[in-house]
């Protein structure tokens, strides 16, 4: 139990620290970032739109920093991300509309992800020294592709040339959005050449890693045991997998970030309305307070997918509630 | 120390080869370039021919001398990050797995914040709060990459600096006096080699791929080439919409084959520090020869009759492994 408080506290407190980044990044940078933009913005927006920016950055208010750090928080602890600058309305409004797509889609795409290459792993790793060893620099090719290049190069193929799916978009122009079999349809439709761009560029990952683990706990002894004791050899491999998954799990909460990360530039193939598009346009138009809410929601969903890992881990290897706390 | 020797498997060969190739395109690829980069004097949309190799880009420009002058600027920025991280990562874990106590609380925990935040979204956020002039200088990008990429490389070698602190030949210098720097970088230190080379490679692979990621989000300079600023100028102008490939698919096949290259030595590492994994690394021929079965029986391990002596010749001496 004191390990699984112990990270409980690691991640309560990475969650401070983001929040504090947040604060003090555009105070701190140098050149002063919001001065800039408040510049930048003279004559684009209105003047109470102006004093909004300045009231959230406390530029000009002489508050002493912890003051405004205090005024952060309890924004903050409201649900209060402020007002973007682009698209005028409460950030967390412009967020929770986009939001679905993004967790849909890399939702989905990660267990379907982690399913098949785990399960391919333990096919590769079983069979080890066979012709599938070849198939191991094609993995490694298919690991080493940005996940946004295969989405280019999917497009280009199958909906460009072949018209087997859409071109662009999360569902057919002309829907509206809502709970409504039409357009449910219509975005699984949409979905599918992004999220089978995702799988393929991330299923080698857990393929290749799953195959080492694989070919390093067939050598153990307890694997020869069950062989020696004339089990069937499905049960052999189910034993010598349950076993060998553990690192992948382990290292989910590694993953996670960079599979949130590669899934967010898919969306930019792809013109998929997630969150990845709503952070490019945030950063093209200089939309600190839209940025700002982003970072943090995206930051948010890591760690908490970190910790449905760490406690999925913590549930199947009863080595870590004896183990000491490192 | 024994020289880092890597097991010759097909695999490492070929990616020393490929990644040869590339260092050799970053010193002379502005060189042999056979245009310039930036011309716009060429008929637009070409697909390959003997003139343009790659073809021409929708605004006139061989893609060919893109690819070739943009190998540099990448190399050069991922090389550079992934250092700067390893660095980093050396410091951190030798420290906190060395020391101990309350300095390696402190360290751990700033690797595992460093670990959980995820670093692409945390580098757009900073890249976008840097002033105009310091957003196009790709060295400063490298330097930020850098800082969200050591911390895996620092978990790795704690642990491994850990274990080997309790070894009897790291209690003999401390017996015999060594101080602690010494006992840190010149008796750890060295064993840690494989460890260290493996996370330089996944570091550098990391760097490569998060600089070519913000450059195709258009973050970097655009006034200079590299291969995600072609992906950046092939998607704002519908390159993949208008199939044209020749245009899309060389950046990314390029950027793809660095990491390869990276990738495939770094299984070499794996093999060199788990010997399980060797025989998986070789061809049927090298099998008979070193006398592995092909498909080795449950329960023995594959090891090679050369690697094994190397190895227990270095466990008597109480090294790597």
């Amino acid at each position: 139990m004191r390990v699984f408080l112990r990270r409980i506290g690691i991640y309560a407190f990475t969650a401070w620290v983001t929040v504090t980044v947040n604060f003090i990044l555009p105070r701190l940078m140098p050149g002063n970032p919001i001065e800039q933009l408040i510049g930048k913005l003279q004559g684009r927006v209105t003047p109470q739109e102006i004093e909004a920016i300045k009231l959230q950055y406390g530029q000009g208010l002489n508050q002493p920093i912890v003051v405004q750090y205090y005024h952060y928080l309890d924004q903050l602890v409201h649900g209060n991300l402020g007002v973007s600058i682009s698209a005028g309305g409460p950030v967390s409004g412009i967020l929770s509309s986009h939001v679905w797509y993004t967790i849909g889609l890399i939702g989905v795409s990660a267990m379907v992800s982690f399913l098949i290459g785990t399960a391919l792993g333990v096919i590769f790793g079983w069979t080890r020294g066979s012709r599938a060893d070849s198939l191991i620099p094609v993995a490694t090719f298919l690991q080493s592709t940005p996940y946004y290049f295969l989405g280019l190069v999917f497009v280009m193929i199958f909906a460009s040339r072949l018209h087997w799916f859409p071109l662009m978009g999360a569902y057919a122009p002309g829907l509206t959005p809502g709970f409504h079999w039409d357009f449910i349809s219509s975005a699984l439709r949409y979905g599918q050449l992004p999220l089978l761009s995702i799988v393929l560029s991330s299923l080698a990952g857990w393929l290749l890693g799953m195959r080492n683990m694989m070919v390093t706990i067939i050598g153990e002894d307890f694997v020869l045991m069950a062989v020696a004791k004339g089990l069937p050899r499905r049960r052999v491999i189910w034993h010598a997998a349950r076993n060998a998954v553990l690192p992948s799990i382990a290292n989910l909460a590694l993953t996670i970030g960079l599979l949130v990360s590669g899934s967010l530039l898919v969306e930019q193939a792809f013109n998929y309305p997630g969150v990845g598009i709503l952070l490019l346009n945030a950063v093209g138009n200089l939309d600190y307070p839209l940025l700002q809410g982003i970072f943090l929601l995206i930051t948010f969903t890591v760690l908490s997918a970190n910790f449905l890992a760490d406690t999925l881990y913590y549930v199947l290897d009863p080595r870590t509630r004896t183990a000491k706390a490192h | 120390m024994r020289s880092l020797q890597l097991p010759k498997s097909p695999k490492v060969i070929v990616g020393l080869v490929l990644l040869g190739i590339f260092v050799v395109l970053t010193i002379i690829g502005p060189w042999i370039a056979p245009y310039n980069p930036n011309a716009v004097n060429f008929i637009p949309n070409l697909t390959p021919s003997w003139q343009h190799w790659l073809g021409t880009t929708l605004l006139g420009q061989d893609v060919l001398s893109q690819l070739l002058v943009g190998c540099r600027e990448t190399m050069v920025v991922g090389f550079i990050a992934g250092i700067a991280a390893t660095i980093i990562s050396v410091v951190v874990g030798l420290a906190a797995g060395y020391i101990g106590g309350r300095t390696d609380e402190g360290l751990s925990l700033l690797s595992n914040v460093f670990l959980a935040i995820p670093g692409l979204p945390l580098l757009i956020v900073i890249n976008s709060y840097l002033p105009s002039g310091e957003q196009a200088n790709p060295l400063i990008i490298g330097l930020v990459i850098s800082l969200t990429g050591w911390a895996w490389g620092a978990r790795v070698l704690r642990a491994q600096t850990m274990s080997l602190r309790e070894r009897d030949f790291v209690e003999a210098a401390r017996i015999i006096g060594e101080s602690r720097w010494r006992i840190m970088f010149s008796e750890i230190g060295p064993n840690l080699l494989p460890i260290l080379a493996a996370s330089l490679l996944f570091t550098i692979l990391y760097s490569v791929g998060v600089f070519t990621t913000l450059a195709f989000l258009g973050l970097t300079s655009l006034s200079t080439w590299n291969w995600g600023t072609m992906l950046y100028w092939a998607q704002t102008n519908n390159a993949a919409l208008a199939n044209e490939w020749w245009w899309v698919a060389p950046p990314g096949i390029a950027i793809a084959l660095v990491g390869t290259s990276l990738a495939l030595i770094n299984f070499g590492i794996d093999e060199f520090i788990n010997p399980r994994l060797r025989a998986g690394g070789m061809t049927a021929r090298q099998r008979r020869k070193v006398g592995v079965a092909r498909r080795p029986r449950l329960g023995f391990t594959p090891v090679r009759r050369d690697a094994g002596l190397v190895a227990s010749r270095r466990a008597t001496e109480g090294g790597a492994r």
